[in-house]
């Protein structure tokens, strides 16, 4: 009885979720794979002329390859800054979370400030000329960095305060000091909401498309989403091409889906509420 | 219930405080428990932090005094926040913000609760259902924002010719001024509900079997176990998606701008749209005071819950 | 010391990430080839559409080929409102690129001239290009913006075998033009084609009528931007508005007028379907793409006011020019004021068309157009030779609501009447002198 109500409701979830949400990404594909008159209709079918390789050939080599360059900087840009992000992010939380005291209240201020304020451009764009890095990628990776963090702290503190103290007593009463003690006891057992914090960070800094627009203008450190973002005016005519950019953006989630599929869901699960 | 949202501490609006205080650590004070959590652990993201967000913020908000046009700021006073609030499209604006993030985030509530309560029932193809349903949180919001504006085309739009097939004439979900709104909430939702699905079943799988046991043994309905168990045991979860959603709503701006600019006229304008358009219109002091307006209407909004859903929580 | 020797362990570790961080900064954009910073290489900031890139494209090679030696790169930035920005923040942040291609008329007061650019008076070209042009390219007497590319009209696209077909005339009156309207809706043809999917195409209505303004108010320019003039009260103004409404009301639109786009619009009066589609005449360099080969069925008229006798064009004088800013300096000033000098040659200027055919008479006096040019260039020609063409608000004023185009879709859309669209569109007006600290308006 159970395993059939289970059969035919998974049955019917498939065939509903294959229509809300397979079917728009086989939309992009068809229509990424269609001539340029066939694409304009905006017709939901199969393509006439299979012309997926020649749209996605024309739209990597448009503007002088600018699509491949903007997947290089896309990727320095989100593996520095996620990476930085957790560290700095899972320093910050487990002080904060451990130590309370004076700067506790502070940091919450603060915390929550960054997650509900939005930057402020042009002073920004003046700290970094003063420190000589505007329109440069370690700039940009410092802003992505800044912007991330209080939500990084957020996450990372609600799940060290279920990580139980005695694991550092212990470790303290064996003579480590506090940088052995983050490292080797602390930041391991992190891992599930690590997992969490790099994929929402990756989303987050890899679909960014504001702060590389103006931290970091310049045709030759576009970033993919600004290229998809340009690409959206330039190719206004044709379709084919804009909808062979989304699908060529949407590979490398894609792909970082495929393999890391179950760890991410278990993942997410593990880190989003607290332990 | 009211009285719950008076006076938020601010020490405690975080999302989480230490889910296990533990007994007989209230000595951390001392010299000899400071050891292990050194300050010096918040320099170098105090710096970056300091440097590139503190620092520019706190100097926009003085400039959202005066009349700026980035090469000179004249001082004006309040009148900046005068003629915000005088914007007519700011009722609307202020309305559809509301609108959007209600919408949005109990939508994402309770989808996301139906499909985790699905998801972690016995039925087949649950990897599969669980990855299609999360992968689109994965996805660029630009991307989605232009796929979904083809499918919503009025005339020539995959969804309206599908919804035609069937006799029904489509809206104009992103022409019509009255819908355009609800049209990219529910795109919005569409791209989130992943998110939630996921923390809901995180929250569910950590609730004990034995308590359905029992409640199977006092012959209670499926639909009395999830009233009486799943409901109130989920509610960490559901703090955390009404937070994260709501959050995300008040502020929302790239879909909306990538799909209606706030249009038609100003019909689905939020709060994020106007201040954007300010900005773009030159107006950079009246952006920056819209800016202050919308953090402090955020503020009003989301420190109160957060602190009124995390009391309950220990109550 | 314990946390002494802790501290040293975690110095690697510090070395090795900032070492990635200084090693990122090194690889980002090196694929881009070398952003060669000597004197013979130009940086060129042009808009990323089509025609943009490409006649600036032709531009630049003709000007290479003319001078062996020297580079020239070409930058771009999206077009619209974001490009404002874009320009605006790099400018206040003394990071534009060598030339750049931007708005004149109101949109380049906004730029702060004064502080920002190079004033190019001295130039030799200075005293031979169009006055309208000129007018609009000056700011308090100074000279900012080097000519590129034509001028253009704001009237109505029409489709000609349609027009033919049914025995119409070019209408001059706005009655004439509604009873037009009427034939063709009765033929089975969409009369009007309106395109709000994309905003800004439905402000013609409004902006294209302003040389019947003129003819009726001749000091309007002047006392709008004082604060003495409004839209709401001004009734030739009001027209505008009016008419938004009247032909939504008549159901003269297209059905579906409310999500298509410029090209829908294009294609729509070149091929047939529509007979008549308010628009920019420079729009017509895109009918070679969207309607390949039926770029001449159509024709190019003024939108009619209420008097035959004052019927004439409201007229863009290039949209946009070339500037310097102030922080291009030394040989590189000399190459940029080289580069605009050359775009005001016959050469110059037909490189540019190469690249988008020209849709109006040419900026520059010493060029000339080429023979072949499109149907709607010569209609736009005659109104410029018949001296019957008037330039646009903006050009003569400094104050454009930043909101017209959305007020024009309510309008448009039915979401509020022509007096209430004026009224808003009026205090939008006064948003934007007050922050401009215009006098009169506090």
């Amino acid at each position: 009885m159970k395993n059939l109500r289970g059969v035919v409701g998974g049955s019917v979830a498939v065939v509903v979720s294959a229509v809300f949400f397979l079917v728009p990404f086989a939309f992009i594909f068809v229509t990424a794979s269609k001539s340029v008159s066939e694409s304009s209709l905006l017709k939901f079918s199969w393509p006439q002329h299979f012309v997926l390789l020649d749209n996605l050939k024309q739209a990597l080599a448009a503007n002088d390859y600018l699509m491949i360059i903007a997947f290089i900087n896309s990727v320095i840009l989100t593996v520095v800054s996620v990476a930085a992000l957790v560290l700095l992010g899972a320093m910050v939380a487990y002080v904060w979370q451990r130590r309370g005291g004076r700067f506790a209240g502070v940091i919450n201020v603060l915390v929550l400030a960054g997650l509900i304020v939005p930057p402020a451009v042009v002073p920004t764009i003046w700290v970094l000329q003063k420190v000589g890095l505007f329109k440069t990628m370690p700039g940009l990776i410092l802003i992505e960095i800044a912007f991330g963090l209080p939500f990084c702290i957020l996450l990372f503190r609600a799940f060290i305060a279920s990580v139980p103290r005695d694991l550092d007593e212990a470790a303290t009463v064996d003579g480590a000091g506090p940088v052995q003690i983050f490292f080797r006891v602390i930041f391991p057992v992190l891992r599930s909401v690590m997992m969490t914090v790099i994929i929402l960070q990756t989303v987050f800094v890899y679909n960014d498309f504001q702060n590389p627009l103006y931290f970091l203008p310049g045709t030759e450190n576009a970033t993919i989403q600004v290229t998809l973002l340009s690409f959206q005016s330039q190719f206004n005519t044709q379709y084919n091409l804009l909808f062979a950019n989304i699908l060529l953006v949407t590979v490398p989630p894609l792909i970082m889906f495929m393999f890391f599929n179950r760890k991410i869901v278990e993942g997410m699960a593990a880190g989003s509420v607290k332990g | 219930m009211a009285s719950n949202l008076s006076t938020p501490d601010a020490t405690r609006v975080s999302s989480s405080r230490p889910a296990r205080p533990t007994p007989g650590r209230k000595n951390r004070g001392t010299k000899k428990n400071k050891g292990p959590y050194p300050y010096w652990f918040y320099l170098v993201p105090g710096v970056i932090y300091g440097l590139f967000f503190l620092a520019p913020t706190f100097s926009s908000f003085y400039y959202s005094f005066t009349r700026w046009d980035l090469f000179t700021a004249t001082w004006i006073g309040l009148d900046n926040y005068e003629q915000f609030f005088a914007e007519q499209a700011l009722v609307i604006g202020l309305r559809n913000t509301l609108i959007y993030a209600v919408m949005t985030s109990g939508l994402k509530v309770v989808l996301g609760m139906a499909l985790a309560v699905l998801l972690t029932s016995r039925i087949i193809a649950r990897g599969y259902l669980r990855s299609v349903i999360f992968f689109p949180v994965l996805v660029s919001t630009i991307g989605v924002g232009l796929t979904f504006t083809v499918l919503m085309n009025p005339e020539k739009g995959l969804i309206n010719n599908a919804l035609g097939a069937v006799g029904v004439a489509g809206p104009g979900w992103l022409t019509n001024p009255h819908l355009a709104i609800f049209s990219v909430g529910l795109v919005d939702v569409w791209k989130g509900v992943g998110l939630a699905t996921v923390i809901y079943i995180a929250g569910l799988v950590s609730i004990p079997q034995d308590y359905y046991e029992a409640a199977r043994v006092d012959g209670a309905s499926s639909w009395d176990m999830f009233r009486h168990i799943t409901l109130p045991l989920a509610k960490p979860a559901t703090a955390s998606v009404i937070i994260l959603s709501l959050i995300g709503g008040l502020r929302s701006f790239d879909l909306i701008w990538s799909m209606t600019k706030g249009g038609p006229g100003f019909a689905s304008d939020v709060i994020a749209s106007v201040i954007y358009k300010q900005y773009q219109a030159g107006f950079f002091g009246l952006s920056t005071a819209g800016s202050v307006v919308l953090f402090v209407l955020v503020t009003a909004i989301v420190v109160p819950l957060t602190w009124w859903l995390n009391r309950g929580e220990t109550a | 010391m314990r946390s002494h020797s802790t501290r040293l362990r975690v110095a690697p570790l510090v070395a090795v990430a900032t070492a990635a961080l200084a090693l990122s900064g090194c690889s980002a954009g090196s694929l881009g080839g070398s952003s060669g910073s000597d004197d013979k290489t130009l940086t060129f900031l042009s808009p990323n559409d089509d025609a943009s890139v490409a006649s600036g494209k032709a531009l630049i090679a003709a000007f290479e080929k003319a001078n062996p030696g020297v580079t020239v790169k070409m930058e771009q930035r999206p077009g619209g409102s974001d490009g404002d920005n874009i320009i605006k923040t790099r400018l206040s942040t003394g990071d534009m690129d060598d030339v750049f291609v931007y708005n004149n008329g109101s949109l380049l007061q906004a730029i702060k001239p004064a502080t920002n650019l190079v004033p190019l008076d001295d130039q030799s070209w200075a005293g031979n290009i169009d006055k309208l042009f000129a007018d609009s390219s000056t700011v308090d007497g100074k000279l900012y913006g080097g000519p590129v590319g034509t001028a253009f009209g704001g009237g109505v696209l029409y489709n000609i075998p349609i027009y033919k077909m049914l025995h119409l005339q070019v209408p001059k009156t706005w009655d004439e033009f509604m009873s037009n309207s009427a034939a063709i809706k009765k033929a089975g043809k969409v009369p009007i084609e309106q395109t709000y999917g994309e905003t800004w195409t439905s402000q013609l209505f409004v902006l294209g009528d302003y040389h019947n303004v003129a003819a009726q108010v001749p000091d309007f320019a002047s006392q709008y931007t004082a604060g003495k003039d409004k839209y709401a009260s001004t009734p030739a103004a009001l027209a505008g508005f009016e008419h938004l409404q009247q032909v939504k009301e008549a159901g003269y639109l297209n059905k579906d007028y409310a999500s298509a786009t410029l090209n829908d619009g294009l294609k729509a009066v070149a091929d047939g379907t529509a007979a008549q589609y308010p628009q920019l005449g420079g729009s017509a360099a895109a009918f070679d793409q969207v309607a390949p080969g039926k770029g001449d069925d159509v024709g190019f008229f003024a939108l009619p006011g209420d008097d035959a006798a004052s019927n004439g064009m409201t007229v863009w004088p290039g949209t946009s020019a070339l500037y310097i800013p102030k922080t291009t300096e030394g040989d590189k000033l000399d190459l940029a004021k080289k580069f605009i000098a050359f775009a005001t040659t016959q050469k110059g200027c037909e490189a540019y068309a190469e690249g988008s055919p020209p849709q109006g008479p040419f900026l520059s006096n010493d060029c000339k157009l080429p023979s072949d040019v499109s149907q709607v260039a010569k209609d736009t020609q005659a109104y410029f030779s018949a001296g019957k063409a008037s330039p646009a608000l903006e050009f003569l004023s400094p104050i454009k609501g930043p909101n017209l185009e959305q007020i024009c879709v309510q309008v448009g859309t039915g979401q509020v009447n022509a007096e209430k669209g004026a009224q808003l569109y009026d205090d939008d007006v006064e948003k934007q002198a007050q922050q401009l600290g215009l006098p009169g308006w506090s």
